[in-house]
């Protein structure tokens, strides 16, 4: 017995305590609560790592069972291999740093406690998402982290924009999960279990087209929460919450529970070749259409949130192409450099005092430099320069895709170049030439930067950490060949993307061209947002009001319950005239049905 | 024993109804409240005349009983009653049923 349990069980605790009495508790105490919590979930994860000889084999711990119903049966049972293994130290490491940062970060916010209880809340419900032996255990996490995530988004709910941010993400997420429902649904239907390593064991001797429906709709699960075309407007806007939640739960963590969901099932997808292409295909269109639009946002954290969503983009191609290990490896060093680069961008938006548009920003580098050479570091990870992160994680997918069609992997070079492009385009404008903004910047506490720097070195080294390998029992490795060419193309295409940041954005300031018509509609995120609002949104709310509200509710609904009250109303004013309060009249009464009764009985008999 | 020669029971039950006709009428168009209470006591004495009468003729003792507990019932109302009647009286100066309607609205 490893007590896995313990892993998600004592974020859970931290929660209680600081959702409690939190308020009541000293900010050191609060703070400390938090940060034990999830620093013990890490302990505990690596205790077991090294109990069990690094996951050799997984570990499964059943603790009691939920659902009984005949032949099927749902238990709380967690279960750990090497993929959990490798999410679990992301989401508790990462979740600990950025919870030091944290520390540092919401330190004059009037709703500490409560912050870091969320905070909490969120790391239990993910470490139970990871750990679940089933799906509808995982399903919980799931929903967990929805939650968690609503709540930090409209953590400053006395922001319309934040509470709007909010409700998009979560009724956005919706979308999604029933997707993920549906599928639950047909694989209790073609299983009878929903548990994970029974199905994916039977998987091979089920009928293609069935798995095929399951896999898709997981997809649409995944895609909701991974934030992926058509699925993906939600992930900009929670920019809205503070950035340490940014950084944790929309760039680390929950946004990869899809990839992790998909990766976890890989047996079903490895069985649909349809269902893998599509995923392919979202993946790929995904890359490429958020990289073109966050390379002209102006607002730092939405050009890193667009950059998440291209990003999580590389890892669907990765799954789609059947390189699980390579998707698994680029989402734990996108967790490194992204939640490094969020980090770093909180760091810059605390020091410009709330300031988030990088045209009011600019020669940061010499007031911070310890923001500037970690968030450096991150840049040239995600642009996939070598030795950093990124770079092995990056061509590990692109190589896999140039393996499964050729076309693939030039969208994905396209899309490095971008990358790279766009966030050094960020870089440059936020720490080379003037400062332009009229706040007084200052480096950030230690609590902020001492994360900050070990973020560093994880993304300068991160890559070294040789994940496919790890997972080699769980993942078969395909054909990997290390093409020098292929590595040499992506390579480039990062450093022509820094180059033409570098000759656009250093130096003397660009002159304003009037913008054409392509750049209007990628500044305008191609109206997605906006097609949405008249296709789906719009016309709902146009029906709810004309028919839901004023037909259905104010006529139908509102008239029965209105007219039974009505009708009981006038019952009751005719039987009022009986209870006149005088009591001859009440004797009156009583005689004139004394007087009846005995009539009735006498002309029908009854009293003989 | 056999009912009292010349008088049947019929009479007896008639007497009675009358009596109780005399009582209703009494309780509901008098006004003075102890003209009502005798009214009252009219009633319940009439219906004991019932059930003595049928106790007789059955040869049962129950309906002697219940005469018995209709008596207790009636002493005990009029102890009450005329308390009752009295206080109204000392509190309101007036005994005419009408004037005495706090229960009404």
């Amino acid at each position: 017995m490893q007590n896995l349990w313990l892993i998600p069980a004592f974020p859970l605790a931290g929660f209680l305590i600081n959702g409690t009495i939190g308020r009541k508790l000293p900010k050191f105490a609060v703070a400390f609560i938090a940060i034990f919590c999830v620093m013990f979930s890490f302990a505990w994860t690596l205790k077991v790592y090294a109990a069990t000889q690094s996951f050799i084999t997984p570990v499964t711990e059943h603790y009691f069972t939920w659902i009984q119903s005949g032949q099927f049966r749902v238990g709380w049972d967690f279960t750990a291999d090497r993929l959990t293994a490798v999410m679990l130290f992301v989401v508790t490491g990462i979740g600990s740093l950025i919870h030091i940062y944290s520390r540092g970060y919401m330190d004059h916010d009037e709703s500490f406690a409560r912050f870091f209880a969320y905070m909490n809340l969120f790391m239990a419900f993910m470490l139970t998402l990871v750990l679940a032996a089933n799906y509808l255990l995982l399903f919980i996490g799931w929903e967990g982290v929805g939650l968690s995530s609503y709540l930090l988004i409209g953590f400053w709910y006395k922001k319309k924009s934040a509470t709007d941010a909010g409700n998009k993400a979560f009724i956005v997420n919706r979308i999604g999960d029933f997707g993920f429902m549906l599928a639950m649904l047909l694989i209790v239907i073609n299983f009878g279990t929903l548990d994970i390593a029974t199905v994916t064991a039977a998987a091979p001797g089920k009928a293609a087209v069935t798995l095929t429906a399951i896999c898709l709709l997981l997809l649409v699960g995944a895609c909701g929460k991974s934030a992926q075309f058509p699925l993906y407007v939600w992930l900009p806007d929670a920019m809205e919450g503070p950035t340490p939640v940014s950084a944790l739960i929309h760039a680390a963590t929950m946004v990869t529970a899809g990839i992790y969901v998909i990766a976890r099932s890989s047996n079903l997808f490895s069985h649909s070749a349809t269902a893998s292409e599509v995923v392919a295909y979202v993946g790929l269109f995904t890359a490429i259409f958020a990289a073109s639009i966050g390379l002209l946002q102006n607002d730092i954290k939405k050009i890193f949130a667009y950059s998440t969503v291209s990003q999580l983009g590389y890892m669907f191609v990765g799954l789609g192409v059947g390189a699980y290990s390579a998707s698994v490896y680029h989402l734990m060093t996108h967790a490194f450099f992204k939640a490094l680069l969020f980090l770093g961008a909180g760091s810059v938006i605390h020091a410009c005092s709330g300031e988030q548009d990088i045209r009011r920003m600019g020669g940061l580098r010499g007031k911070l430099p310890i923001t500037f050479a970690t968030i450096l570091c991150a840049g040239l990870a995600i642009s996939g320069i070598p030795p950093f992160s990124g770079f092995f994680s990056k061509d590990a997918i692109l190589i896999a895709a140039y393996h499964h069609a050729p076309w693939m992997f030039w969208i994905g070079v396209v899309t490095a170049g971008m990358t790279a492009f766009y966030v050094f385009r960020a870089i440059f404008v936020t720490f080379f030439g003037t400062y332009r903004g009229d706040a007084h910047p200052h480096e950030s506490p230690l609590t902020m930067t001492v994360p900050l720097v070990i973020l560093g070195i994880l993304s300068a080294v991160g890559g070294f950490i040789a994940i496919p390998k790890y997972l080699d029992p769980i993942f078969p490795a395909g054909e990997e060949g290390h093409a020098m060419g292929l590595v040499v193309v992506s390579v480039a295409a990062g450093i022509i993307g820094i180059l033409i940041a570098g000759v656009m954005y250093l130096g003397r300031p660009r002159k304003e061209s009037a913008p054409g018509p392509l750049y209007n509609l990628v500044y305008h995120k191609y109206y997605v947002d906006e097609a949405y609002n008249a296709a789906i949104v719009h016309p709902l709310i146009v029906t709810s009001r004309s028919v839901l509200w004023k037909l259905v509710d104010n006529a139908i609904i509102d008239g029965m319950v209105d007219g039974a009250a009505a009708q009981t109303r006038n019952a009751g004013n005719l039987l009022r005239k009986l209870q006149s309060g005088s009591i001859r009249s009440y004797a009156a009464w009583i005689v004139v049905g004394s007087v009846v009764l005995i009539l009735a009985m006498g002309l029908t008999g009854a009293g003989r | 024993m056999s009912a009292p020669a010349g008088v049947p029971l019929t009479w007896f039950l008639v007497l009675s109804a009358v009596l109780f006709s005399l009582g209703i009428a009494g309780f509901l168009l008098r006004r003075n409240i102890i003209t009502v209470f005798m009214s009252i006591e009219l009633m319940l004495n009439a219906v004991n005349l019932t059930f003595i009468t049928f106790s007789y003729q059955l040869k049962s003792n129950s309906g002697h009983l219940f005469a018995f507990f209709v008596m207790v019932v009636a002493a005990a109302e009029a102890a009450v009653g005329l308390a009752i009647i009295l206080t109204v009286y000392k509190n309101r100066g007036t005994l005419n049923i009408d004037e005495v309607e706090s229960l009404k609205n």
